[in-house]
């Protein structure tokens, strides 16, 4: 059970940085799109592995690998937390309410779109 | 190749820390205390983390990659503060909700100002010689 944490850990990191990258490379600006996409995106993700979980259509241990490990590593709330501190000590206050108000709250809807996707589906 | 070796080390362990402290404290009282400690120790130490790696003369890109983006990147998490959220919403607790939000946020800002704080103020002593 460890195990399967750990290397789903090591694929959501994995993910995450890589996503890092490839926005580097076409976007620019200072609004953290990565963190943005990556926690709105695993958001999305666990809801509906949490909707899956609940109702007993996935194991335990694709829950451990997929939910605990590879969708918590994937997402950060460190980074988000870093990037704003960031983003006001620039004094780019706007930029920072708008990156925090739409990641809680694009995240929370994604959360409720990923719950209630597998039983539209 | 290998940062990303790096990056997916950090985030085995980061991972398994977060499991192992939040199956520790868990949820007290309906309240997901579990989660957010781990959040706002992680928003404390990357705080101090990456504010110290920049302050010195001599790059530390692979510890970054390991301790930074893999580590602390994966001990916390956004997507469980989310779905935590959205099931104390539909649960009816909308004021542990609606606290839990803004704790997180709040606290995790000024945990991560208290890092970056911490390292800039012991970073300029010892400036002269981390060449």
């Amino acid at each position: 059970m460890i195990t399967l944490i750990g290397l789903g850990g090591a694929f959501g990191a994995y993910a995450r940085y890589s996503t890092g990258i490839l926005i580097k490379k076409y976007g620019s600006g200072s609004f953290p799109y990565g963190t943005w996409i990556v926690n709105i995106a695993g958001s999305l993700i666990l809801g509906v592995l949490t909707s899956l979980f609940l109702s007993g259509e996935i194991s335990d241990g694709t829950w451990y690998f997929s939910g605990v490990g590879f969708c918590g590593a994937f997402t950060t709330f460190s980074t988000f937390s870093y990037e704003t501190i960031q983003l006001l000590q620039e004094e780019k206050y706007r930029i920072a309410l708008t990156y925090v108000m739409s990641s809680v709250i694009i995240g929370g809807l994604a959360t409720v779109v990923g719950l209630f996707l597998p039983t539209w589906i | 190749m290998l940062n990303v070796l790096l990056v997916m080390v950090g985030g085995f362990v980061g991972a398994i820390c977060r499991f192992s402290i939040g199956e520790w404290i868990s949820v007290v009282e309906g309240f997901p205390i579990g989660t957010l400690s781990v959040n706002l120790a992680g928003c404390f130490v990357l705080g101090w983390f990456l504010t110290m790696v920049r302050l010195r003369k001599r790059k530390m890109a692979g510890v970054t990659l390991l301790i930074g983006t893999g580590f602390i990147g994966s001990f916390t998490t956004f997507s469980t503060f989310s779905v935590e959220t959205i099931k104390l919403f539909q649960d009816g607790n909308f004021l542990i909700a609606l606290i839990y939000i803004l704790v997180s946020v709040f606290v995790g800002l000024l945990f991560t100002f208290f890092g970056y704080k911490l390292a800039s103020t012991f970073g300029k002593t010892d400036e002269g010689e981390t060449i």
